[in-house]
């Protein structure tokens, strides 16, 4: 699988976590648009994202550090946070 | 999937983006055990809240607790008391470091030459008489001479069962000495007769503040929305209470399933060691409870959910403009 597969795998997979974790409305993964601002477009906040990043972290078993959260605004951002640290 | 840029015209969309990053994280301090006043049915003293803890008086470590709390990301603080202006040098430790409010019952002028660009929220309770009853003087004859067109203050104007038809009075009143106002109701916590809302007040209450929005958008900082929620005690179908409340002390609360709150909020005691549950009495009812900043917060921490309609994002930009005027965070 190619760098650009996994990284389009991981992106999906984050958008699924969060419609289904955020009970979000109105939008699948396959139009989930992976740069949309989630804090000022769609109105995650960092209780939101605490709560996603739960589910993230025992599915890929990485840790996400709270002072991380500001970086993470897109769910291209976090695909790639999430691809960085299952690399490390 | 409903988003800001696609509910909002330019116009709105604008307003938004000037408060979508302001990122307010406040806590509360009991600057002092004392007052010079005592009315009915503060929470303060009829809660038993000036006993709990001992005042710090080290200035000393007063600053380095300050500095710790901006470590831990407090943007605001919101100085209560007692009444803070007898302890002006405790003031300063925060004003010299934080962002500051500084709520009082206006005795005592707070120097401009000290503070210059400090928010001062003065509070009333009524007209003269209710003033009388209440609190055992009109503080208004005072706090309007000491603070009479001061920019960086506004009057607190909490509205009694018995201020019902007589509002206008005092934002007049308040408008004649060139100061902005904000609404917020009792929560009579010393059950006082007669001061406690019954339903049709509360209706009535609510179309009287929406006039005098209406009527003097100069003076009245406020918004019809935060009307709605203040006086029914409903958002978007939901009650308001413990299971809701945003203003909960961070360290205190283990509520499960833990609501939207405000991130990392404490309300600390005078020694700036213990903590109160929340922003307010420590024995008041939530079902009751009717503290303003608590209703505003409740919208603010609401974001997502109120980005389903264009109206519902609006009533909470304008509940979040609100917030951040009264906090200095935007002009007037
Ligand atoms: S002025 Fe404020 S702190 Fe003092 S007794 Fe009245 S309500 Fe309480
Ligand atoms: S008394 Fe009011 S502010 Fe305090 S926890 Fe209850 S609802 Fe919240």
């Amino acid at each position: 699988m190619s760098t650009e597969t996994n990284l389009t795998g991981t992106t999906f997979r984050i958008a699924q976590i969060m419609i289904d974790v955020l009970k979000l409305e109105d939008v699948t993964p396959e139009t989930f648009d992976p740069d949309i601002d989630l804090v000022d477009e769609v109105g995650i906040d960092s209780m939101d994202l605490a709560t996603v990043a739960l589910v993230v972290q025992d599915e890929y078993a990485i840790r996400i550090d709270e002072d991380d959260y500001p970086k993470l605004t897109t769910i291209r951002f976090i695909s790639e946070y999430v691809e960085k640290k299952v690399a490390a | 999937m409903k988003t800001v840029s696609s509910l909002l015209d330019e116009h709105w969309y604008q307003r938004y983006k000037k408060i979508s990053k302001l990122n307010i994280r406040s806590s509360i301090y009991d600057v002092t055990n004392r007052c010079n006043l005592r009315c009915k049915g503060c929470f303060f003293f009829s809660s038993g809240e000036h006993e709990v803890a001992r005042e710090e008086m080290d200035t000393r470590k007063r600053e380095a607790f300050v500095d710790k709390e901006k470590d831990r990301g407090v943007n605001l603080a919101i100085l209560i008391g007692g009444e803070p202006t007898l302890c002006m040098d405790r003031i300063e430790a925060f004003y010299a470091r934080l962002p500051t409010f500084c709520a009082t019952n206006g005795l005592i002028k707070v120097p401009r030459n000290r503070f210059p660009d400090m928010m001062v929220g003065i509070s009333l309770w009524g007209d003269a008489e209710a003033e009388k009853i209440l609190r055992g003087k009109d503080t208004f004859a005072v706090s309007s001479k000491n603070y009479e067109g001061d920019l960086y203050a506004y009057y607190l104007y909490t509205i009694t069962p018995r201020q019902i038809g007589k509002t206008e009075h005092i934002i007049r009143k308040i408008e004649g000495v060139g100061v902005k106002v904000h609404m917020q109701l009792l929560s009579n916590d010393e059950g006082v007769d007669g001061f406690s809302w019954q339903p049709e007040e509360l209706e009535d209450i609510r179309s009287e503040m929406d006039d005098m929005l209406d009527r003097y958008p100069n003076t009245v900082i406020s918004s019809k929305y935060y009307h709605e929620i203040i006086t029914t005690g409903k958002m978007m179908g939901r009650t308001f209470g413990w299971m809701e409340c945003p203003s909960v002390t961070a360290p205190l609360d283990n509520r499960e399933p833990c609501p939207k709150r405000l991130t990392n909020f404490i309300r600390w005691a005078s020694d700036l060691k213990t903590m109160h549950r929340c922003c307010t009495s420590e024995t008041r009812d939530c079902s009751t409870c009717k503290d303003g900043a608590a209703h505003m917060s409740w919208v603010m921490v609401n974001k997502r959910d109120h980005i389903r309609s264009t109206r519902d994002l609006q009533n909470w930009i304008e509940v979040y403009e609100m917030f951040a005027k009264l906090y200095q965070f935007i002009p007037w």
